[in-house]
């Protein structure tokens, strides 16, 4: 498949990629590295994962990160619980130690999480790392090693080596810097705002009952109020809500009531000081520009 | 778009041209190793290899690992393979100076490595006028910025890092933060650790006899420090440059920046192995030394740059500064608002504040106190010494 079938294909899955997106998913999959989405909240970073997943029609595996995520949570656990129980059953048989103790360090006593479970499965799953910023440097070092050989050692089982190579998208949004070793192994994409153009596609492909003229107001609305100055930039997420807002209240052009679209910001301003600074007279302003 | 470069005839092929793209690439300060240049030439197989858009996005994907790079890349990629037509003289291009972005501490990685008065890697490689190598000194040099170049190797000396080094440590030991969600073993934890319960219960047929516990352990805070060195501040300078310096070796996560007129990284450059070359590394890139203070400024420039990627929940900002500002203190306190709200502490200390009688006058100061997490004087070592009880509190 060239990058080009695949830009077409994703499409089609409803994600317009742009031409440097394309090129880096298609490569990541023809050479098997990690692909590295890098980008504002809000972009579609994560949604790459999802659609690779039904283009490959496989399993997507996720793992979200977050500070102070461990082993337990990200690769494996023992089910505690159960091998007590075992245990305690096992010395009332009159069980011997040595066969108590293969039995619960057995597969049928260990939780699969994600990466564990991303390396086991019988066709490449789409493996998403999300938001790998706001785990650790200790975890991030951990999962380069998976990274690169696709192993796992559990102590009481041995080595489990991967059946097959997951398909690996990590993303991040700047919540701290990624080290270089990590951005080495992987390929890279920054994903930024979309165009007008490519915008307008996403938003026609995801509500498909949208008329020429809205569309084209909202986009012109949605992305000038990028280029004010705000805390919390709308991303394509909140647009696609702004949208479907709108057509749930029946509007046909955003001059039309200066209220209803005051009110419908809701969907994509979300802090305070920016509902604040974006007043009505801002928003007519906007508007009015983009209609 | 402007046509490919011509290659020369006995050119030994694609492979070594893209060889030397990387090099190219390198010479401007990405760091690239052969192992890019291997999936280079890997992924070009994977597209149409003689079509300059596929060639050009799919190295993209390869060469490129951060947004600067990437805002870069075109421009290089347009230098190296699309030069007008223009036959290119040489396909590996040889070893040049390294140019690299102006205000990181990167560009002094090179430079300096003998013990000489520091040549630094502008752009152009001239240090005697900064103004020019950076597009941004010139507005600067208008306004105050000193001509006057002092090396910083004749106010700091070397034992006084050691010493400065000793009080970092204890400063940062001070620092504590309590609120890692990541148990580990402990003695007196508040909960079960099963996995070693059951290993150890293994022992006694099944029967857990002790229970392990774990708890939330304590994890260091990280502290970025902020140092002015304006002229008001030459004074001081001495101190607070040999506390960083000793802070920097001590604790690998601290990160420091120096402000005058703009704002400087010197995190990389102060942790040079030696602490005299780290010392000369750090002159080279601050220029403009002794010159006016633009706090608000430089602050409003941390916020919005740095402190993105570096500041977080667990990071401490110090701030080392005299608060006599000639920008509006309106800025200055708005920078430390947005810097407060990625969830860090702020300590300011001020030399001035250690005269008997100061009262914050400076406006700046005034702007800045409501922001602040601990504000105390301080203009020697056993200032700050003397600060680690205040630490423990925060």
């Amino acid at each position: 498949m060239t990058w080009r079938a695949l830009q077409t294909a994703m499409a089609e899955q409803g994600y317009i990629a742009d031409d440097d997106l394309a090129m880096a998913v298609h490569l990541a999959l023809a050479l098997g590295r990690p692909l590295l989405l890098e980008g504002a909240a809000g972009v579609g970073k994560t949604e790459v994962a999802r659609v690779l997943s039904q283009l490959r029609e496989t399993e997507l595996i996720r793992l979200q990160c977050y500070e102070g995520l461990d082993a337990a949570q990200a690769i494996y656990e023992w089910n505690y619980q159960r091998q007590l129980l075992s245990i305690r059953a096992a010395s009332e048989d009159g069980e011997t130690g040595r066969s108590v103790e293969a039995r619960i360090f057995s597969e049928e006593f260990l939780l699969e999480r994600p990466l564990l479970k991303s390396i086991r499965q019988d066709t490449p799953p789409v493996l998403l790392i999300d938001e790998i910023d706001r785990a650790d440097e200790e975890f991030e070092a951990y999962l380069l090693e998976i990274l690169s050989d696709f192993q796992i050692t559990i102590p009481e089982l041995g080595t489990i080596t991967a059946t097959t190579r997951p398909i690996v998208i990590l993303t991040a949004n700047g919540t701290r810097d990624l080290s270089d070793a990590l951005r080495r192994r992987c390929l890279y994409a920054h994903v930024a705002y979309p165009e007008r153009a490519t915008e307008l596609a996403i938003l026609k492909a995801r509500c498909t009952e949208i008329e020429d003229k809205l569309a084209g107001q909202i986009i012109g609305f949605v992305q000038s109020l990028r280029k004010e100055d705000l805390e919390k930039k709308p991303g394509i997420a909140e647009m696609l809500d702004f949208a479907a807002a709108l057509m749930g209240l029946g509007i046909a052009d955003l001059t039309q009531d200066p209220a209803v679209l005051q009110a419908s910001l809701a969907t994509l301003l979300k802090t305070e000081s920016d509902r604040f600074n974006i007043t009505t007279e801002v928003a007519q302003r906007l508007a009015g520009k983009a209609a | 778009m402007s046509r490919v470069t011509k290659f020369a005839a006995r050119d030994p092929g694609p492979t070594a041209r893209l060889v030397g793209f990387m090099a190219h690439l390198r010479d401007n300060g990405m760091r690239l190793g052969v192992g890019e240049a291997e999936l280079g030439l890997e992924a070009l197989t994977h597209v149409e290899a003689i079509d300059p858009k596929d060639v050009r996005h799919a190295l993209r994907a390869v060469c490129t690992g951060c947004v600067e790079d990437v805002e870069r890349f075109d421009d290089l990629f347009d230098a190296f393979w699309m030069n007008g037509g223009r036959v290119a003289t040489k396909t590996i291009p040889t070893q040049t100076s390294a140019s690299d972005h102006v205000h990181s501490s990167r560009n002094a990685a090179g430079a300096d490595m003998s013990m000489g008065a520091g040549a630094p890697s502008t752009p152009d490689g001239d240090g005697e006028e900064p103004a020019e190598a950076d597009g941004e000194g010139k507005l600067v040099a208008s306004l105050a910025q000193a001509t006057m170049k002092k090396d910083l190797r004749d106010l700091v000396r070397p034992e006084e890092i050691a010493e400065a080094q000793i009080v970092a440590q204890r400063l940062g030991a001070a620092l504590r933060d309590r609120r890692s969600r990541r148990r580990k073993q402990s003695r007196k934890g508040d909960r079960i650790h099963f996995r070693k319960v059951i290993r150890q219960s293994l022992a006694t047929g099944g029967e857990p006899l002790h229970l392990a516990k774990m708890r939330r352990p304590e994890r260091p805070l990280k502290i970025v420090t902020l140092c002015d060195v304006s002229g008001s501040m030459t004074t001081y300078a001495q101190v607070f440059l040999a506390f960083v310096a000793g802070m920097m070796r001590t604790d690998p996560t601290a990160d420091a920046y120096l402000f005058h007129t703009r704002l400087v990284r010197i995190a990389e450059a102060l942790r040079d192995k030696d602490a005299l070359r780290a010392l000369g590394r750090l002159s080279v890139l601050a220029d403009g030394f002794g010159g006016g203070s633009k706090i608000g400024v430089s602050l409003t420039q941390f916020a919005q740059t740095y402190a993105r990627r570096f500041v977080d929940g667990r990071t401490v900002v110090l701030i080392l500064s005299d608060g006599y500002d000639t920008n509006d203190p309106e800025l200055l306190g708005a920078a430390l608002q947005k810097l407060k709200k990625r969830g860090c502490k702020i300590i300011w200390l001020n030399p001035l504040k250690g005269w008997d009688g100061y009262e914050p006058v400076a406006r700046g100061m005034a702007a800045a106190l409501p922001h602040l997490d601990l504000f105390n004087p301080a203009n020697t070592l056993a200032d700050l010494a003397a600060l680690e009880p205040e630490l423990t509190r925060l």
